[in-house]
């Protein structure tokens, strides 16, 4: 494909990446497809955020902790303000947890291997809109979604369906079999126990084969017959806050999920169906079709997402593969730049472009403004990557107040003109670069080439 | 300061909505038949996101299976303490809908208790995309039912406006539609919007959404909403950001959702502090949305957005993690009714989900998806009457696929029945341009006085 080679290096950093620092593009020039595929390390996966986050053991601890204090205070009638207080706890965890994943983004040199990192964790969202998981989020993606990002499509599926904030999130955890001890006992208790679809439905539907598929409600009852009992360890258990299999609460039996039946004993019926949900074709397209919306075009060209596909069943979901035919596939360079970016990505490259670390949560404020609240995806979903979602009325006018917030506390002096070579290299269009060197301010230079369409695009 | 009690501001209003997970759309015709019959009238559509469960929103508590189906999340009957509020002798009204409640005594409320979309796969994604495109299928479109219905209406003047971050697809569509949220405005830099505009010429949608944010921004200075201001209060009435994505700027039944995972929450103190705060922000929000609609060329379709329905688990009867919600879904329309003043005579009001829920109770005392749901009808312009559509009972036999409640009315049927009513449409644009392909479903009748 003969693309010329300033502006494959322009495309590279922009589109696959995060947005580029200043010499991230001479950097890519050399060899812009060699530059991405170096960022794929199958041994190591992802980057790590640069946090002394404890793992989600010990914070969903704090959380129990933090409920058994405020029944206890609550029977002493002594004064506790619960509010106040996990309003703490989420600031000071996942607070510091937001904040280093936007400092890594913005100032590491593999940006690509961090966008493939944001999209598996969009993939599999958990989110803070359960106060329960909002301390969690952070160490979900450190620990089920960063070490899997360039391994096996299943091994992630799993770690992400055992993860303590997904089977909360989705309610896994009180999962409870109708025809086990468990649910005799509790229902002795006085308690209700039974089945909850939550998580079986959103594994099938968004996490693997899609709703596409063509699954029944049955299908998904089974699954979530077959899932019972994968739990998380209470308190007072060894396992505390790590996933603990319940055997007493497993239905036991064979199942029949989409025409297939499965009669493995306890845990491993489970894993045998989700090993056959990540190896489905289905699964395989709906992947392959996110990917290359999320990469590429909302409406992406049929061509990738087969193509993707192809590596994606032929090397069984290998995803350092998949990985690199998305970075080789010519389809991938249209020199046009359709995605519109997310108020993170904008920020993200914004910052890139500035040179700038943000060094306190005030600064990250502008994504609620935006509707992309810190690790509050709205639903299972995860955030929707449309243009016309974001690229809404007040949102253009806001990101245009911020960027001009932006250029007038990081500018230092600097040559905007010099800033948007930096930034955009060879998609800098005439138009804009003129524009810039006629504005009359440094500061409004800088903040035309942040809202230059070439820049609001990538 | 301290002793004054909390009754925020519009702008305030606003600001707390944006974290209560409430967002209003306007769709305005500045030029809609002025001499016309239907110049003065007003619909609301309100979508409760998540699959909201009609049998507690309108709790059959006559229906003999009710009770045994629903255990420990059965709402009480008549004449319990926490029951329903009494409709007919089957149907009631949740006890969290009392303002909802005095308007149906009035013969201003009506439910229709089993309407569902066209689409039956219980997925919030596609039922959600089938309520707002008005089509059989997902992703039929690109624009939703409620912004081809003003441009059925007729060409002109029409107009869009959509209150907060993101558009829903409910208005997305050939008529442009503007947005606003409160913010720090345009910025410092006076010549940047011209610059941009020049810059994004070859840009449409870039171009478009400038265009009309500019716009928007002017009427707002105009109405008052000072940007700068409205920035200012964003920081002192959150302090930080961060903490609104957890815990007080939630919607109160998610808070609840994580917090009452461990039974003994149920009910817990933590919930009624934000409680206190929220009911008058969503009560100011309903009594906002009407002020912009009763201003003179003031918009006459809206639509508000509420989620945090989804309750999987610990849902809740009476009391719990739904009732919250629905008390928030009770301010909004309290504070509609009354902030439309004279002008409710002529306003119809709809309240409508993707899908209901499970008729059983599940395993950790919520339900899963369903079909069929309540839909609640309010205004003035309402013709009074029982129940609409037929109601199919709860006995095992009449279960859809043995588990939810059947669905007897379709949710366009209903949509159409009111653009009939209030504004006189023609029949064939419903059936083809707003809900294409729905020759077969006939407007409801008898709606609207």
């Amino acid at each position: 494909m003969a693309l010329d080679r300033n502006l494959a290096a322009a495309i590279a950093v922009t589109r696959f990446g995060l947005g580029a620092k200043p010499g991230e593009l001479i950097a890519a020039q050399g060899d812009p497809r060699g530059w991405l595929q170096a960022q794929i390390r199958p041994a190591q996966g992802a980057d790590q955020p640069e946090t002394p986050a404890p793992d989600a053991a010990a914070r969903l601890i704090e959380f129990r902790d933090y409920q058994r204090r405020k029944r206890a205070a609550e029977m002493a009638h002594q004064d506790f303000d619960p509010v106040k207080e996990i309003r703490k706890m989420i600031l000071a965890d996942a607070g510091a947890d937001f904040l280093a994943r936007t400092q890594l983004a913005a100032t590491t040199d593999a940006g690509f291997r961090e966008r493939w990192t944001l999209f598996w964790c969009n993939h599999f969202t958990v989110s803070a809109t359960k106060a329960q998981v909002a301390t969690l989020v952070g160490p979900f993606e450190a620990e089920a979604i960063r070490p899997h990002v360039f391994g096996r499509f299943e091994d992630m599926l799993v770690a992400s369906s055992s993860h303590p904030a997904m089977l909360l999130y989705l309610d896994q955890a009180q999962s409870v079999g109708p025809d086990t001890m468990a649910a005799t006992f509790m229902s002795r208790g006085g308690k209700h126990a039974g089945l909850n679809e939550n998580l079986a439905r959103e594994i099938m539907e968004l996490h693997t084969v899609g709703v596409e598929a063509g699954y029944t409600q049955a299908d998904v009852t089974e699954f979530a017959r077959a899932m019972t009992g994968w739990s998380i360890g209470a308190l007072q258990e060894a396992d505390a806050g790590k996933f603990r299999f319940r055997p007493a609460a497993h239905e036991g039996g064979q199942r029949t999920i989409m025409g297939k039946t499965y009669s493995q004993p306890g845990e491993a019926q489970a894993l045998a169906v989700m090993k056959d949900l990540a190896a489905s074709p289905h699964t395989a397209h709906h992947v392959s079709l996110k990917l290359a919306r999320h990469f590429v075009a909302d409406d992406p060209p049929p061509a990738l997402v087969a193509r993707l596909q192809r590596t994606f069943q032929g090397t069984h979901g290998d995803l350092a593969e998949v990985a690199k035919t998305l970075v080789l596939a010519p389809e991938a360079w249209s020199p046009e730049a359709q995605k519109f970016k997310t108020p993170y990505e904008f920020l993200v490259s914004a910052w890139r472009a500035a040179g700038v670390t943000p060094k306190a949560l005030p600064q990250v404020a502008i994504l609620n403004a935006l509707g992309q609240k810190p690790y509050s995806a709205p639903s299972p979903k995860g955030w929707p990557e449309e243009a016309e979602v974001w690229c809404a009325p007040d949102a253009v006018i806001k990101r245009m107040a911020w960027a001009q917030n932006l250029a007038a506390q990081s500018l230092n002096g600097r040559d905007p003109v010099q800033m948007a070579g930096d930034a955009l290299g060879a998609r800098l269009t005439p138009l804009v670069a003129t524009a810039i060197r006629r504005s009359e301010t440094r500061e409004e230079g800088l903040a035309i080439l942040l809202m230059s369409p070439e820049f609001q695009r990538r | 300061m301290t002793d004054t009690p909390f009754i925020p501001s519009r702008r305030q209003a606003l600001v707390g909505a944006l974290g209560l997970g409430l967002s209003i759309e306007f769709l305005g015709r500045t030029a809609f038949a002025a001499d016309g019959a239907g110049s003065n009238r007003k619909l609301i559509v309100v979508i409760c996101r998540g699959g909201m469960d009609g049998l507690s929103v309108s709790p059959p508590v006559g229906d003999p299976n009710y009770a045994a189906l629903r255990g420990p999340i059965a709402i009480p009957g008549f004449d319990s303490p926490g029951g329903a509020l009494k409709l007919d002798d089957t149907f009631g009204l949740h006890p969290a809908l009392a303002a909802t409640y005095r308007l149906a005594l009035k013969g201003e409320a009506r439910i229709a208790p089993a309407v569902a979309t066209p689409d039956r796969e219980r997925s919030h994604f596609e039922a959600q995309d089938v309520l707002e495109n008005g089509q059989t299928t997902p992703y039929a479109t690109d624009s939703g039912w409620l912004n081809r219905a003003l441009q059925a209406m007729g060409p002109g003047k029409a107009k869009a406006i959509s209150v907060g971050a993101t558009a829903p697809l409910i208005l997305r569509g050939p008529v442009e539609a503007a947005s606003w949220s409160p913010g720090p405005g345009v910025g410092r830099d006076p010549r940047l919007p011209a610059i941009l505009a020049d810059l994004y010429q070859h840009d449409p949608l870039l171009s478009r959404a400038l265009a009309s944010g500019l716009v928007t921004e002017a009427a707002a200075k105009v109405a008052g909403a000072d940007a700068r201001s409205a920035l200012t209060s964003i920081n002192a009435t959150r302090g930080d950001t961060i903490a609104s994505m957890g815990e007080t700027a939630r919607p109160p039944s998610q808070m609840a959702a994580g917090q009452m995972a461990d039974q003994a929450d149920a009910g817990g103190a933590a919930l009624r502090p934000v409680l206190q705060q929220g009911l008058p922000v969503a009560r100011q929000l309903g009594a906002t949305l009407a002020g912009f609609m009763i201003q003179d060329g003031g918009p006459q379709l809206a639509a508000v957005s509420l989620d945090g329905f989804d309750t999987h688990a610990n849902q809740g009867g009476a009391q719990g993690q739904l009732a919250t919600r629905l008390a928030y879904l009770d301010a909004v329309l309290d504070g509609v009714a009354k902030g439309m003043g004279p002008a409710w005579k002529d306003t119809a009001v709809v309240v409508v989900t993707e899908f209901g829920r499970t008729a059983h109770v599940n395993g950790t005392n919520g339900t899963d998806h369903g079909s069929a749901s309540t839909a609640l009808l309010l205004g003035g312009a309402l013709k009074q009457g029982g129940i609409v559509g037929g109601w199919p009972t709860l006995s095992q036999a009449r279960l859809f696929e043995n588990r939810d409640t059947a669905p007897t009315l379709d949710m366009r049927g209903l949509f159409k029945g009111l653009l009939v009513g209030q504004f006189g449409m023609d029949r064939r644009a419903l059936d083809t341009a707003v809900f294409p392909g729905s020759e077969a479903v006939a407007p409801t009748a008898g709606l609207i006085a």
